[in-house]
Order: C-alpha cells, then structure tokens, then sequence
C-alpha cells in the first residue's frame, strides 16, 4: 500500500486543517513535537519521508480523541497505523518499550510449530467445558504475568476473575491451549504479516473448536476480533466483552451481588469506549453493585485521558505526564479506587506508580483494579449456584 | 537424512567467558562447532529481547556465560543476568519451549575446559530435544 491509496481510503483529503485534532490529542498537549494535523499536511503535500521516516510517527496513542472532535471525519488512528505499515517497510519499528520483547514474543507465536503452555495457571476451582460453545479469550495474560511482575500486577488475575464470574453466571466456558496473541500489537505498529499469520490461526483454531460466541476481558483483543478480523479472517462468530455481558444479564435479574462500600472511579479503555463506544455497560454494571458510589473524573466517557501508550511503543516522558495528569483527575474525586476495563491500562498506570525513574518523580497514587475482579468479588455466589 | 546439528548462540561476557572460549582454542580443547559466539561487555547487560531475537533468527539454544558472581569487573553483573534469565524462562516456558533450549553458565578466565565441557553437553542434549520450533526462517540461510 502506498501513501496515495492511504490518502484515498481514510479520506484524509477532506483534512480543512483546522488543528482541532492537535489542539485535543493528549500526547500534542506535553509533546510540542508531535501534530496529528502536521502528520496530514505532510501526506497530503507528498512528503512521505517526513510522515513516514518521523519516530513521532509511532508517539500516535490511536486512541480515537481526535476523531471526535474533527469536522471532516478523517480517520485518523487508521490513517497513522497504515502509515506505519510503510515505516516498517522502510525499517522503522518504533521505540519498542520493554526492549521490543511483547513485539518479539508476538512474531514467535507464528510460528506453527510451538506447543504452548498457556494453561498452567488454571486450577480445580475453575469449571471449563470442552464441549461448551462459548469461549474464552485469554490473550496475552500469560505472558504478561512474569514480564510485569515486578510492578506489581498480575493479568492472569483479571482472567481468574473472569472465569469466575462466568461460573458463578452459570457459564462453563471453552478455554484454548494453543491460541496465538491476537495480533492487536502487531497490527497497530504497522506490522501487517506477523497480524495476518495470527488472525489465520486463530481463526482456524476457533473454527475447530465450533464456538458461537467469544468473551473477552480485554478490550484490545475485543476491536481487534470486532471490527479488524473480518477484513482478514472469517470468525463465524459472535464476540462480546465481559463487561457487555454483565450488563445484559443484570438486565434480566440474573446476578446478585453482596454489598462493597467503596467509592470508585471509572476509566474508560480507549479501545472499549471511542473505538467501540462501550461507554454504560461497564457504569450500568458498577452501578449495580450496591455500595459502590461511582464517581466521574473531570474528563469521563469519549473525553477520557488514555493511559499513555498503545502497542508498547515510544512509551516517554510524554507518556508518563500524561499518567500523572489522569492519576491525578482519579485522586481529585476522592474515589478510593481507579476502576479500569483493560489490563494493559492497569500495566501503565501501576509501572508509572512503581517506576518513579531516576528524578524519583511525585506520582499521585491510588488503588487500581479491573472490573472483572471487582465484579468477581462483589457477585453472590450461592444465588446463582442454585438457579 | 544426515544427523541433526543444533546451533547455538552464545552470549559471552568479555571479562570472563569468553576469555574462556580463547583459553579453549589456545589449549587446542576440542568441542562441537555448533557455537556462534557473540561477546558482549557483561552478562548483565544480555536483554531479554538478544535471547528472544536469536530464537526468532532460528537458534536452537542459547547460552548466556559470564563470570562468577564475586569476579564480574561491573560488581553486580551476574545478579542482573541471573534474574534476567529466570524472568525469560518463565515467559519462554508458556511459550512452550523446553528449558534446555536457555542455559545460564558462570565460566572463569580461566576455565577454558569447563566452557568445552558446556558447549559438549549443550550439544548433546539439543540433538535429543530437536530442532526449534521457530527454525523454518532461518533454514534458507544455512
């Protein structure tokens, strides 16, 4: 694909150059250096080095703030992650954080060889059924555990605590011993091979498997199955986030939680709100577990601070601002807890309270957890045992 | 079909192992040439991503030598490398890969016999594990 063919499909050529996308974009704010409305103006005078050759290419967050807020509804997020394809094919990566290793790790799972061991953390107090036709993604949680056990977070729990919660609802869920990473990462560094080996596994995979239905408990495997697979892979299937779930079954009366006195605050994923405007599911479902005061940061909903980086890369300086600016809206509500939807918002926020770097930078600090473990916790175990 | 060769990467802390791996050529010390030796200034500076880019490249082990843990010429290089290692195991592990595939060794200046010795026993334990699963890419280079 080249620049031209990028131009004509996000119709980045009814760019008015009105600067709202740079005057809203979280990262434009700290770094003066990176302009979504400069990135166009580049693509749309034939100056592709300077879009494409740019590190700041891969600063965008393709957190969906600017489409908001543009009069012309270029596609922004789409239009720098294609961009990307062809900075990958002129041997730009990014910064990879963590030393490019979830990069790396993502490009071995192509391999079809490997015989992965991605189940071990599973125990006897966890129902699953082979035979069930729903299942459940668990992505990256095992990988992530002993890369970022050392700030203190561990993903597998928030899969434990979907599982659970999936129990207690009566639902025994299909897990995968061999699913590949789904590619989210990969696709949005522009890495488009390594995207397209991994969606065809996993297709084949689950079309073996003859699921009806895929529960997630990240958002960023949700979009990526939603709305990027199908113009790779036919799924045959319907996909759906836990929190979604939840909703629609306290629709119908289905669950019962024990009372949680805790006052929370909600931070919206970008992939689940903007990207798929999954915006009341998660509130309807906090709302409904009594005790917890849910509370609104300054910026809430499509207005939400993302939490700094996506697909791992040009994690700055920048990035880490822009944590202490959202920790901080989070400390002002005086929410006992930062309740997030998405394990990788938990990863930036948690290393940005540990990681303090060597100016031992202040960082507001409060309590974080994952609705999935909150709602774990909260849901009445011998109502729904019993129906 | 003739024998299966494994290749090896190592990562050789220049203080100490691989001064090893000259004291074991000077010596005239046979062991298998299935070692590509790559020196680095410490084992504690080996990344993760070294380890997991030789795996991507179609090795079918990895050995990390450095010095022991009271020599290394950095003071706390080894520390470093070992939590590193025991970090990369976890992940390489749910990645399905046997654990003989990463070693860890500690190899003095002067222990050219024991770097033979360890590169004799990789060896032989990678031709009873096999190839790599991620060995495909590389075979059109050998």
């Amino acid at each position: 694909m080249n620049l031209e063919d990028i131009i004509q499909e996000t119709k980045t050529y009814y760019c008015l150059e009105c600067g709202k996308c740079t005057s809203i974009c979280p990262i434009a704010r700290y770094d003066s250096a990176f302009s979504p409305r400069m990135m166009i103006e580049n693509a749309l005078l034939g100056f592709e080095d300077e879009l494409v050759l740019n590190q700041k290419l891969f600063s965008c967050l393709t957190c969906y703030t600017c489409q908001q807020e543009c009069p012309s509804d270029v596609d922004f997020p789409i239009f720098v992650r294609k961009a990307r394809s062809i900075a990958q094919d002129n041997g730009q990566h990014g910064i990879c954080a963590h030393s490019g290793q979830l990069q790396s790790l993502a490009r071995l799972m192509t391999s079809p060889a490997i015989k992965q061991k991605r189940l071990e953390w599973l125990s006897k107090e966890y129902r699953v059924s082979e035979d069930s036709d729903v299942l459940l993604w668990v992505g990256c949680a095992p990988y992530f555990e002993p890369i970022f056990e050392d700030i203190e977070f561990s993903p597998l729990d928030i899969t434990k605590a979907s599982l659970k919660t999936l129990n207690l609802l009566g639902i025994e869920p299909k897990l995968l011993s061999n699913e590949r990473c789904c590619g989210h990462d990969a696709l949005w560094t522009g890495d488009i091979e390594t995207f397209k080996k991994l969606a065809e596994h996993n297709a084949t995979q689950i079309k073996e498997a003859g699921v009806k239905k895929i529960i997630f408990s990240c958002p960023e495997g949700y979009r990526t199955f939603k709305l990027d697979y199908p113009n790779y892979v036919d799924l045959g299937c319907e996909v759906q986030h836990i929190s979604e779930l939840l909703a629609e079954k306290i629709g119908q009366n289905g669950v019962k939680f024990k009372e949680i006195k805790k006052k929370v605050t909600y931070q919206d994923p970008c992939r689940l709100g903007r990207h798929l405007g999954v915006y009341d599911a998660p509130r309807k479902v906090l709302e409904s577990i009594p005790g917890i005061e849910l509370v609104e940061m300054r910026h809430s909903g499509w207005e939400s601070i993302c939490c700094g980086t996506s697909a791992f890369t040009n994690c700055d300086s920048y990035s880490n601002m822009l944590r202490a600016e959202r920790l901080s809206e989070a400390v002002e509500t005086g929410a006992e807890m930062l309740i997030t939807a998405c394990p990788k918002c938990q990863t930036h926020f948690r290393c940005a309270m540990v990681d303090k770097g060597e100016e031992k930078r202040s960082m507001p600090e409060i309590e974080i957890m994952d609705l999935a473990n909150l709602v774990a916790n909260a849901i009445k175990e011998e109502v729904i045992i019993s129906k | 079909m003739a024998e299966f060769e494994p290749q090896i990467v190592a990562f050789c802390c220049n203080w100490c192992s691989y001064a090893a791996a000259d004291l074991a050529g000077t010596s005239r010390i046979h062991y298998p040439p299935n070692v590509r030796i790559v020196r680095v200034m410490c084992s504690g500076m080996v990344n993760p991503i070294y380890v997991l880019k030789a795996f991507e490249g179609g090795a079918d082990g990895v050995l990390v030598a450095g010095c022991h843990l009271a020599d290394c010429h950095y003071l706390d290089g080894p520390v470093k490398c070992d939590a590193m290692v025991d970090k990369l195991r976890k992940v390489l592990h749910v990645l399905g890969l046997e654990d003989e595939r990463l070693r860890r060794e500690m190899v003095a200046t002067s222990e050219g016999v024991i770097f033979a010795q360890v590169i004799r026993e990789m060896v032989e334990q990678l031709k009873k594990v096999g190839p790599s699963p991620f060995k495909a890419k590389m075979e059109a280079l050998v």
